[in-house]
């Protein structure tokens, strides 16, 4: 029976079960120190003078430390040239929460205490949160050398006015994607121990090579001394890619006090500092004739990256304009872009990283088009979909060539799943009724690019590659570990790699083990990201796996003395077809592949490993259709999700509950997103006024609804598995669905576009915009 | 996330919780459950050098009857009061407002005493005790105090209680009348952005002002024959919403009067409820 | 500093610690038991949820003093008959009711105090009594249907 495409339960979940896993903080070396920092009260000031004084005094303080004490280390690496991030704000603070000063102590709670005593003096500066104001001709510079604060600029080669004008309609829109903090349960933590033998440093990251190949850089120490180990880690989703100050600070404070040191962060310090997600501003306008068909579509994409540019925050714009024009065939597509810096928490990849913006602004601006010409938006999209005999399909950009995908299937299985005509009806009975909420029903079709990917493709991140690794090594008794670059933070990849090398060597998959995040024991690996696990750590392995095979079919031919074609393997072990009872274990074919007088004489011992950087082609594009049904309170505006289905397309489901997880997963953060959550500043001051789990609206499960799944297959033609990842589809999908749905039902008080999140009293205000302090 | 350091007594008598409240002074706080104190304390909001922990003084827990009252420990934990026969007898709007605090693992350890000595309008016990008219007993050196709600309550975190003195019982009269309690939040953990209870002829408000408050004006309504609807309108009457994260001053002032309305429906049908059971009987 | 004791997982347990030390503090590095996660510093996220006495708490906001003299579960204590784990473990295992993980215990300890308070909840009553547990991987509904499976398989412990 083939585990791939099967329901298998997870390799991962007795430790976590159990309490046994390992995260960060529940490693306690002995003498273990504890790092807390300081970090600054204002949005942007001059930092005139640091007072450790009575912080030094303090009882267990080993030491407070401050960029002075940095400053033959250079800036945190990849950011933009001369406009580097300092490991400790120098001089300057450009956003409340940045990291000033670092306090160790030999407990946590009194590095708490002495944090308290650390007494800054500072010159205030004015402050700007958003991109209008960063823009303004007076605004205060964050880089006064570099002139302005849009610190990156794409324009558009032709603004494509003299083709809308051709067509029988314009319409536009100006779209907020808002900023949202990422909330991983577990907040950012490292422990670095740098002892004579060299620097060991847990953190909860997605790239641990890529964070210990950085690091011994900035270290200036070979990286053979340097080894970082991902244990357990709590939730990432794009956040911990980051190079976060702590991972450099962290290990030089285990080196100046000689013993281990711990950093922990608070959960009202990880949304102060750990990178957030989405901010971009979106003026979107498209050309279309009266069936609805569109002919050009033009997008300016404005992305706050905060006071910093972060590698991967820089680089969301990007693919956000790449994925402009969605599943549609659109003759003229122009995009442009800039980043801003603003005194606000730096802006990096959060689920989806860029994707979700694009889909949320074409998928919102599909639903106008069908309002303006009274076409049903399920006909608008059927009307300008890419048809699937049209790929692989060449966008307006030539790094982005869709590869497959059945856009009309996925959405005509989306509209049976829901029964959107019996909603339709309900929705219409509902309208006249006072006692009954509103109904409004949203539909977004998507694709989206992951399966990073080809060559050059994370380079453009600052990463050193892109492809990813695996090492299949087959112990003396048939079993086998599995080393996998890749470094999962719940995706269950232990358990889909176990799959796809089980059914490949027939070793059973209670016999394989895998490893990742370890960068002693690892082969050099990319991480866990842009939704890549499946299609390229999955297909390493599978293609690996076949080529060990090849060898170990020789060595079970030699011990048979059979032909090597003849052979059968599954349930560890190898069979002669047509001869039943002639059989070897992988048991004996392990042992006796360490032993060259048993061996065949082209093979020399040790010869069942296998190693393979495997490279990809292209990008992958999962693309689905998402349905969503809401009730609105009429009274209150309170906005319910009471049907939420989702048909996905990620080609091969390696392990079909592990794929709706992530499904689930992805959605409820893109509901959270378009019901709940924002991350707000005070214009004013610049204070973040969201900082922690009450002004942040994360859901709970009372909050959001069930989930219906359905799934459409067309293969990925680019990698052997044929699969496309899933991971970042149910974030990318799901809040334009929300949104279109609500404005669906709020189109009867001639409402066309509300921003997100949409609170109640938005909703409210929507339905009632004349009802500043009057009655009735 | 780490409190400022403190000293901790364990009191195991209300008068021994005395003695250290007088010796200690404005350098102590009282410690029941916890669940408003500790947060704060963990955000270092607050800074006592002492905390008196009354927490295992079980005499002043629990939940009893006394002729045409409901007596109940200031201790008693939120999760008692919610569950307790006796109080889902005497008081159903106490024992419905109490499932609604904070989430099950606040409601095991928070306690009613500790909830509405907090003096947080947007607390839900408080509404419910306005409009229950609870009465409010307290000691301190100077001897027992009996204070209504309405004293009790006097601004915003402020409740009448001296720094000297211990809240040690609630007492609800009994009444059998329709009741309601109406609670709007935006994510179902939150705290109100505006809570109405309703028992019989009695209305308040919790989050419309600095303290929870009578709605006089939907009352006097109702009594000169209004219906819920047209009474409904005068939730906001004389009210002071303040706007914040949560929800502008003019949306709270419109939810007043969505949840006026559900809660006299409620009520009401509640009565209608009951005397057609009592009609079956 | 203040000598003390709680009984953790039926194990006596006795450290001196600060007045102000939390209780998760307390269990994590008095204990040494390292399930029991903090999550959040409002109260909010219930990643630290453990029975006290037998009730679902959050341990962060407990303080250890207040815990002296009493019981506490953790996730390290659960155990049951399917291959050593209890239902509720066995059931987030069936229906994929983690992913990091990293909220699991606090989740595990408020399910297994809803199942022993309501052997059989609706999937309201479920939803609502994790209200205080914050998930930010699973969408929550295959948390829901993993107390479900144990709900349905609870007999055989």
């Amino acid at each position: 029976m083939s585990l791939v495409g099967a329901k298998v339960l997870r390799k991962e979940d007795p430790r976590l079960l159990t309490g046994r896993a390992t995260f960060v903080d529940d490693v306690n070396p002995t003498s273990c120190a504890f790092a807390q920092f300081v970090v600054s009260e204002h949005a942007h000031a001059n930092i005139l003078a640091i007072d450790v004084s009575e912080a030094l005094r303090m009882p267990g303080v080993l030491g407070v430390w401050t960029a002075q004490d940095l400053r033959d280390f250079p800036d945190l690496p990849g950011g933009l040239p001369d406009l580097e991030r300092p490991p400790l704000a120098t001089g300057r603070v450009r956003w409340a929460g940045e990291p000033l000063a670092v306090v160790v102590a030999t407990d946590r709670y009194q590095a708490a205490d002495a944090v308290a005593a650390v007494r800054v003096e500072y010159e205030v500066l004015r402050a700007v949160t958003s991109v209008e104001e960063a823009l303004a001709p007076d605004a205060e510079l964050l880089f006064p050398q570099h002139g302005s604060n849009a610190l990156l600029t794409v324009p558009m080669l032709d603004d494509l006015d003299r083709t809308m004008d051709s067509c029988d309609q314009r319409a536009k829109l100006h779209l907020v994607n808002q900023r949202c903090a990422v909330v991983p349960i577990e907040p950012m933590s490292c422990l670095a121990d740098w002892s004579v033998d060299g620097l060991t440093l847990w953190a909860t990251h997605q790239a641990p090579h890529h964070l210990r190949n950085k690091l011994a850089t900035w270290l200036n120490i070979p990286q053979t001394h340097c080894r970082v180990i991902a244990p357990s880690v709590g939730g990432g989703f794009g956040a911990k890619i980051v190079f976060a100050p702590e991972f450099f600070i962290v290990p030089l404070l285990s080196k100046w006090t000689r013993r281990p040191v711990k950093f922990v962060q608070s959960r009202t310090e990880a949304m102060l500092q750990m990178t957030h997600g989405r901010d971009q501003v979106h003026d979107i306008e498209v050309g279309f004739e009266k069936s609805g068909k569109i002919r050009a579509l033009r997008m300016v994409v404005s992305q706050n990256i905060g006071a910093y540019g972060d590698p991967t925050g820089l680089g969301l714009p990007v693919l956000t304009t790449w994925m402009a024009a969605g599943c549609y065939k659109i003759p003229k597509v122009q995009t442009a872009f800039r980043c801003v810096a603003t005194n606000t928490t730096p802006v990096a990849a959060y689920r989806g990283a860029g994707r979700p913006e694009a889909t949320y602004a074409v998928e919102r601006i599909v639903d106008l088009v069908a309002r303006r010409t009274g076409v049903d938006p399920v006909e608008v999209r059927q009307r300008n979909f890419i048809q699937p005999n049209e790929f692989p399909y060449e966008t307006h950009n030539e790094a982005v060539i869709y590869d497959s995908g059945n856009f009309p299937e996925a959405l005509n299985e989306c509209v049976r799943l829901l029964d959107y005509s019996k909603w339709r009806q309900r929705q219409a009975a509902n309208r006249n009724d006072p006692t009954k909420p509103l109904i409004g029903i949203g539909f977004s079709t998507w694709i989206e690019i992951a399966g990073f990917g080809p060559n050059g493709s994370l380079e453009g991140f600052g990463h050193l590659a892109s492809w990813e690794s695996t090492q299949i090594r087959v112990h003396p008794d048939g079993s086998a570990t599995i080393f996998i670059g890749a470094s999962p933070h719940g995706q269950g990849t232990e358990t889909v790699v176990s799959q796809i090398a089980s059914d490949e060597l027939g070793i059973s998959f209670e016999r394989i083990n895998v490893v990742h995040g370890d960068t002693a024991t690892v082969l050099q690996g990319i991480g866990t990201m842009g939704s890549r696990a499946v299609p390229m750590v999955g297909s390493a392995t599978k293609v690996a796996s076949q080529r060990l095979l090849v060898r170990a079919k020789k060595i079970a031919a030699h011990l048979l003395e059979a032909a090597e074609e003849d052979l059968e393997v599954a349930n560890d072990a190898f069979s002669v077809r047509g001869t039943p009872g002639k059989k070897v274990g992988w048991s004996d074919v392990a042992f006796a592949s360490f032993q060259p007088l048993r061996l065949p004489p082209e093979l020399q011992a040790g010869t069942l490993e296998e190693r393979l950087f495997h490279e990809s082609p292209n990008f992958s594009y999962p693309s689905g259709a998402y349905g969503c049904v809401v009730e609105i309170d009429r009274n209150t505006g309170k906005t319910k999700v009471v049907q939420m289905v989702l048909v996905d397309d990620c080609g091969t489901v390696i392990n079909p509950l592990l794929a709706e997880g992530q499904v689930h997963g992805g959605v409820a953060q893109g509901i959270a997103q378009a019901l709940y959550e924002e991350m707000r500043y005070d214009p004013a001051s610049g204070q973040p006024i969201t900082s922690n789990l009450v002004d942040y609206l994360v859901p709970s499960a009372p909050d959001l609804p069930n989930y219906i799944a359905g799934r459409v297959t067309t293969l990925c033609p680019n990698n052997p598995l044929g699969a496309k990842g899933i991971g970042e589809s149910g974030a990318i999908g799901s809040p334009p669905a929300v949104v279109n749905a609500v404005c669906d039902a709020l189109s009867d008080f001639g409402v066309e576009h509300l921003d997100m999140p949409l609170l109640p009293e938005k909703v409210w205000r929507a339905m009632n915009p004349v009802s500043e302090g009057a009655r009735q | 996330m780490i409190p400022a350091p403190f000293r901790h007594i364990r009191a195991r008598s209300i008068s021994e919780a005395l003695d250290a409240l007088v010796s200690h002074g404005e350098n102590a706080k009282l410690l029941a459950g916890g669940h408003s104190l500790i947060p704060l304390m963990k955000l270092r909001l607050a800074t006592p050098s002492v905390l008196v922990d009354i927490g295992d003084i079980t005499e002043q827990s629990g939940v009893r009857r006394e002729g045409d009252s409901l007596v109940i420990g200031a201790l008693t934990r939120h999760v008692v009061v919610e569950r307790s026969p006796i109080v889902l007898g005497c008081a159903p709007l106490l024992a419905h407002t109490a499932s609604l605090v904070g989430d099950p693992q606040v409601r095991n350890r928070g306690t009613i005493g500790g909830s509405v000595a907090h003096g947080d309008s947007a607390s839900d016990l408080p509404v419910s005790l306005l409009a229950l008219d609870a009465e409010f007993i307290s000691v301190s050196p100077r001897g027992l105090r009996k204070l209504s709600a309405a004293e009790f309550f006097v601004g915003f975190w402020q409740t009448a209680l001296a720094p000297d003195e211990i809240l040690t019982e609630i007492r609800v009269p009994i009444r059998e009348v329709g009741w309601s309690y109406q609670k709007f939040t935006t994510r179902s953990q939150d705290w109100a952005t505006v809570s109405v209870a309703v028992a019989g002829q009695q209305v308040t408000l919790g989050a419309m002002a600095e303290i929870p408050l009578r709605a006089k004006a939907v009352e006097s309504s109702l009594l000169a024959g209004a219906s819920h609807r047209d009474a409904a309108q005068h939730a906001d009457t004389e009210t002071n919403p303040s706007s914040d994260l949560r929800a502008s001053a003019d949306y709270r002032r419109h939810l007043s009067r969505v949840l006026t309305l559900a809660a006299l429906d409620e009520a009401a049908s509640r009565v209608s409820d009951a005397a057609a059971h009592s009609g079956k009987n | 500093m203040t000598r003390v004791r709680i009984t953790v997982n039926g194990a006596q347990e006795a450290h001196d610690v600060e007045d102000r030390t939390l209780l998760v503090h307390y269990l994590r590095e008095s204990a040494r038991l390292t399930g029991t996660h903090v999550g959040c510093d409002t109260s909010n996220c219930g990643a630290c949820t453990v029975l006290l006495d037998d009730s679902a708490v959050k341990s962060c906001t407990v303080l250890a003093v207040q815990a002296d003299g009493h019981y506490v579960t953790t996730v390290e204590g659960l155990s049951g008959p399917f291959n050593g784990l209890s239902a509720v473990q066995e059931g987030f295992r069936q229906e994929h009711g983690l992913q990091c993980g990293y909220c699991t215990p606090g989740m595990l300890m408020a399910c297994t105090a809803l199942l022993n308070e309501n052997a059989n909840p609706s999937e309201h009553e479920i939803r609502h009594a994790l209200e205080g547990n914050i998930c930010r991987c699973t969408g929550y509904e295959m948390i829901v249907r993993s107390v479900q499976w144990a709900a349905e398989n609870q007999e055989a412990q």
